[in-house]
């Protein structure tokens, strides 16, 4: 079985670049970019299985990148992080993603790759 | 209870605490007194005036009416009377200048005169005497012998012969049967004056008099001026008694007046002095008897209006208590409705407040939380400092602190969300257990022991989340405000009925006092003034449970502690906001 590789997008550089790394510890392929067009640009290769992406990311939010994600590479499963978790958000988060993959920060890491071996049946 | 206890009751709302006096923006126990004195008055003082006036109008016209009818039976029996003396009196005048004194001195001529006399003239005449001037009786015709009496020192005899004319008192006389006399004066041919006497029997008179009907117990006689009765009277005594009452004044016309009676009764007396006669006719009416017609109208005038007063006081009273009472449930709901969107709005800030400080912390917490994460990474897979169980444990430590600061993020979030009204299955005990996490560390602070109890068959409920978590959040607070330390709060939930829960918060604090306990639900009520209290926590418990449909109990004792009961529905139909 071929390692899950994943792309982390969050505004929150020293957030996303240390869970990237904890998850390379575990032998996860892990990405990771602040930008969302950087994240887009990636995407094109598209070698991603799941992306990690905040709701709110300046300039583009989650659910926005996550449509243009979708053109781009139609396989890449999504979850969603909050640090906010306001109605509105938890709501639309919900629809988009499926409750189960709409995690509220801080996130356990174990939970986050339960959850992605989950959207991938593994 | 008295009557003013009831419409007082009757302004609180059934089941509802009574409130105080500032909640409502008017006085209205003084708004339904004013309209009750003002509606009261404009529309009683009119009737009664009215009524009075017109009370007094009728008993004067009923008085005038009788003081009439009097008038007119005297003067009419007056007339009568006149006429039967003056009648008789002219026959005998006649009969002076008719005949000469030796044509009336003879037995047969005056005994044919006095046949003819009461052949014309009915009842009345007795017997005929010719009198010379000397006083001695000269001739005489009728049924006693009298013929040869002297005259002469008798008053009445110098009157005839000096004013040609006389009318006896009534008497007995030698006859010993009431009569009168009546004498007129003649000229004999040589010019000598001579009297020719008649003699009277009263019969006629008293058959008019007891033939006349006079209302109210009245009475008929005639009495002399000394106020001898003249003829008999049905009231008054028998003919020759001294009348009771005193002798009115003489006036040239018919008088009536008012008397007090011998027994302190009021009368009417009408009267009038005869003409050229010693004789006053009297009337004399019971005033109560007269005007018996007029105290039944009166009576009726006094129930009219007794009836009236009732009937207007009890619309009154109806009216304004119904409306001012509508007024007052107005004025509730609208000062109940701006509590509620006063505490909305409060609540909708903290919300806001809440998820805003949820964001800001939750950025940083998730760095310390990959952070501490990725060290405690380097110490499992590195493997260089895994023995070391001081690192290991500071790095746990680390990570239980960040799960502890996201759990209450969490449950801030999860409040703000709840403020919204939405109905959705709820397990009651994960909502007890959820608002005590709240107050889990003051507990431990101060020693007080939660015991939860809820029932194995609870069932889940349907109901608003936030609004149910409030409710429980303001009677713990308020358990947690009461209790010292070291006391005990207990919660239990059981089903009460089919379709609905009871939850039970008793604790051994403080307790409230009897007096407090009736206004613990009024808004601004505290007994924590000064201590951060808004006296608004109980006051939005009480609405959020009807909002919610279920009903809030209380029952206190001071000094053993307070226990609150909140029955709700199952299933709530619907959330009011």
């Amino acid at each position: 079985m071929s390692s899950i590789r994943v792309l982390l997008v969050d505004d929150e550089e020293e957030l996303v670049s240390t869970l990237a790394e904890r998850l390379s510890l575990r032998g996860i392929h892990a990405d990771w970019t602040t930008h969302p067009d950087d994240a887009l640009r990636r995407l094109e290769t598209c070698k991603y299985d799941v992306a990690v992406l905040d709701v709110k990311i300046p300039r583009m939010s989650g659910i926005e990148l996550k449509k243009q994600m979708e053109k781009k590479c139609a396989h890449t499963k999504f979850i969603f992080l909050t640090g906010h978790g306001s109605e509105r958000d938890f709501r639309v988060g919900s629809q988009e993603a499926g409750p189960e993959f709409y995690l509220v920060k801080p996130v356990n890491i174990e939970d986050l790759i339960e959850k992605m071996n989950q959207l991938l049946g593994r | 209870m008295s009557f003013w206890e009831k419409i007082r009751r009757s302004f609180q709302e059934k089941g509802e605490p009574p409130r105080r006096a500032s909640t409502y923006q008017f006085n209205y126990r003084r708004i339904w007194k004013l309209t009750v004195l003002l509606t009261g008055g404009v529309s009683l003082i009119p009737l009664i005036f009215i009524t009075a006036v017109n009370y007094e109008a009728m008993r004067h016209a009923i008085e005038s009416e009788m003081i009439f009818r009097t008038t007119r039976v005297v003067s009419n029996t007056c007339l009568s009377i006149s006429f039967f003396v003056n009648e008789r009196k002219s026959a005998l005048d006649f009969i002076v200048h008719e005949n000469s004194f030796e044509s009336l001195n003879n037995r047969e001529r005056l005994s044919r005169i006095l046949e003819d006399l009461k052949r014309s003239f009915g009842g009345g005449f007795v017997d005929l005497g010719v009198v010379d001037a000397s006083g001695q009786q000269r001739n005489y015709v009728g049924p006693y012998n009298l013929e040869g009496k002297d005259y002469s020192g008798q008053r009445w005899f110098q009157q005839v012969l000096d004013s040609g004319m006389y009318i006896s008192d009534v008497f007995l006389g030698y006859r010993k049967v009431p009569h009168l006399v009546i004498a007129v004066r003649g000229m004999s041919g040589s010019g000598i004056p001579y009297v020719l006497r008649a003699a009277l029997s009263t019969t006629p008179f008293e058959t008019l008099l007891s033939q006349l009907e006079v209302a109210g117990m009245g009475d008929v006689f005639m009495i002399n001026h000394e106020g001898i009765l003249q003829t008999p009277s049905r009231y008054h005594g028998g003919v020759f008694e001294k009348l009771c009452l005193p002798v009115p004044k003489e006036r040239p016309r018919t008088e009536v007046l008012e008397e007090k009676g011998p027994f302190e009764e009021d009368l009417i007396i009408g009267y009038r002095y005869i003409d050229d006669t010693p004789f006053i006719l009297m009337v004399v009416k019971k005033k109560k008897e007269c005007m018996k017609p007029w105290s039944r109208t009166g009576l009726k005038l006094i129930v009219f209006l007794l009836v009236s007063v009732t009937v207007i006081l009890t619309v009154i009273l109806g009216t304004s208590t119904y409306l001012v009472k509508k007024i007052k449930i107005a004025d509730e709901k609208r000062s109940a409705s701006l509590h509620q969107v006063e505490y909305a709005n409060k609540m909708a800030s903290i919300g806001r407040l809440a998820a805003s400080v949820a964001h800001e912390i939750n950025n940083p917490l998730a760095i310390i939380n990959e952070k501490a994460g990725l060290i405690k990474d380097f110490f499992t897979f590195g493997g260089k400092y895994a023995e070391d169980p001081k690192l290991m444990g500071l790095v746990d430590a680390i990570l239980a602190s960040v799960k502890r600061a996201g759990t209450i993020t969490r449950r801030l979030l999860n409040f703000s969300r709840n403020l919204q009204a939405s109905v959705e299955p709820i397990h009651l005990k994960d909502a007890i257990l959820e608002v005590l996490g709240f107050m889990g560390k003051e507990a431990v602070l101060r020693g007080i022991e939660i015991h939860v109890d809820v029932a194995e068959d609870m069932p889940i409920l349907e109901t608003d989340r936030g609004k149910l978590q409030q409710i429980l959040l303001n009677i713990v607070n308020n358990a947690f405000a009461a209790v010292s330390d070291g006391g005990h709060i207990d919660i239990q939930a059981r089903l009460e009925k089919r379709d609905q829960v009871a939850i039970v918060i008793a604790d051994d604090g403080c307790g409230i006092s009897k007096e407090d306990l009736s206004r613990i639900y009024e808004p601004f009520f505290s007994t924590k003034t000064g201590q951060g209290g808004t006296g608004l926590g109980l006051s939005i418990t009480y609405s959020l449970v009807q909002e919610i449909g279920g009903a809030i109990h209380v029952e206190s004792e001071l000094g053993k502690g307070t226990r609150f009961t909140i029955t709700i529905p199952i299933r709530s139909e619907k959330t009011k906001t």
